[in-house]
């Protein structure tokens, strides 16, 4: 891993200081949440180890695209990262490694921790 | 199609998902962590301005890159997920390439790292197919009615890149000063290279 601090990183460098024009983000940081980084990165790992396919997971992220697409016409409540959440559970289902069930029971355990307990995300340091 | 699971926060569903995956030794927190970081930090736009500065120095080089992208890219160490068939499109005074993904999100990682938030909207999806002069004049560029503009859709095969005109007056950068030049929106063909 190179040194987020010293890499040649030029190309985020000249977009945060270039001209703000709609729809564009600029400066944006690739994920929004560190859950959007966690789904991208299980669906990695799972593809890593030769669990899924990534053509069968492409294609649930275009069917459950253009699904939100043709029942939200405006396009307000956009989230490019629960699509691919949605497509990856499905994907995972669909090759029988963990259930939906599984899934909805484990994260309720996970919503039920005492307040306070580090969340997702926060807990994972290594 | 929605379940009782996907009406929760996704960050729980996210951990649930991950924790049953490790614990039935299906995936492994080291790899999830290795992704996030190497797409958080290492991989992005940079690789493909090295690639863009090589092209402008090297006419050989400029060549087999157009000829077949994804060898010629890995000549320079930038290979991986997304870039097993990269197609490079050269950019010229009269033709104007644009890369869109107009299903969900394909963009060329190795290259340009995780594609920006824009090019995932559903709006330039759909609206830079249709009337491609507008949705560029919108990230501030203005192409004369003259120049062709060619919009891109990625398969599931291809992955696009944008190879952008070399700016006037740069004749005497080296190399790495060229690179500095390349932005990510000039290698999706949003924007053009702006001399120093």
């Amino acid at each position: 891993m190179s040194d987020p601090g010293t890499h040649p990183d030029r190309g985020y460098l000249l977009d945060a200081s270039g001209p703000a024009a709609p729809p564009r983000d600029n400066g944006e940081l690739v994920f929004a949440a560190p859950w959007e980084s966690r789904a991208f990165g299980v669906a990695l790992a799972l593809h890593d180890s030769g669990r899924i396919e990534w053509e069968d997971f492409r294609q649930a992220l275009i069917a459950d695209i253009g699904e939100w697409e043709a029942t939200h016409p405006s396009g307000e409540g956009w989230s490019y990262y629960e699509c691919w959440l949605r497509s990856l559970e499905r994907v995972v289902s669909g090759q029988g490694l963990v259930g939906s069930d599984d899934v909805r029971a484990r994260a309720a355990v996970l919503a039920a921790r005492p307040a306070g307990h580090d969340h997702g995300e926060a807990g994972h340091h290594h | 199609m929605t379940s009782a699971a996907e009406l929760l926060d996704p960050a729980l569903r996210v951990e649930a998902l991950a924790s049953l995956l490790t614990e039935r030794g299906l995936i492994d927190e080291t790899t999830i962590d290795t992704f996030i970081k190497t797409y958080e930090q290492s991989v992005g736009p940079m690789n493909g301005a090295k690639v863009v500065a090589r092209a402008w120095t090297d006419a050989e080089y400029r060549i087999r890159l157009l000829a077949e992208g994804t060898p010629a890219i890995a000549e320079l160490g930038f290979k991986g997920p997304q870039g097993e068939h990269i197609v490079v499109l050269e950019n010229t005074p009269t033709v104007h390439n644009v890369v869109v993904c107009t299903l969900c999100s394909c963009y060329p990682w190795p290259v340009l790292g995780l594609p920006p938030s824009w090019y995932k909207d559903p709006a330039y999806r759909s609206r830079v197919v249709r009337e491609p002069r507008q949705v560029l004049r919108e990230f501030g560029l203005d192409l004369d009615d003259h120049v062709e503009i060619r919009v891109h859709d990625s398969s599931s095969e291809v992955r696009y890149m944008v190879l952008p005109e070399r700016p006037a007056g740069t004749e005497n950068l080296s190399e790495e000063d060229l690179a500095a030049l390349v932005t990510r929106d000039a290698m999706v063909g949003v924007a053009k290279v702006a001399a120093p």
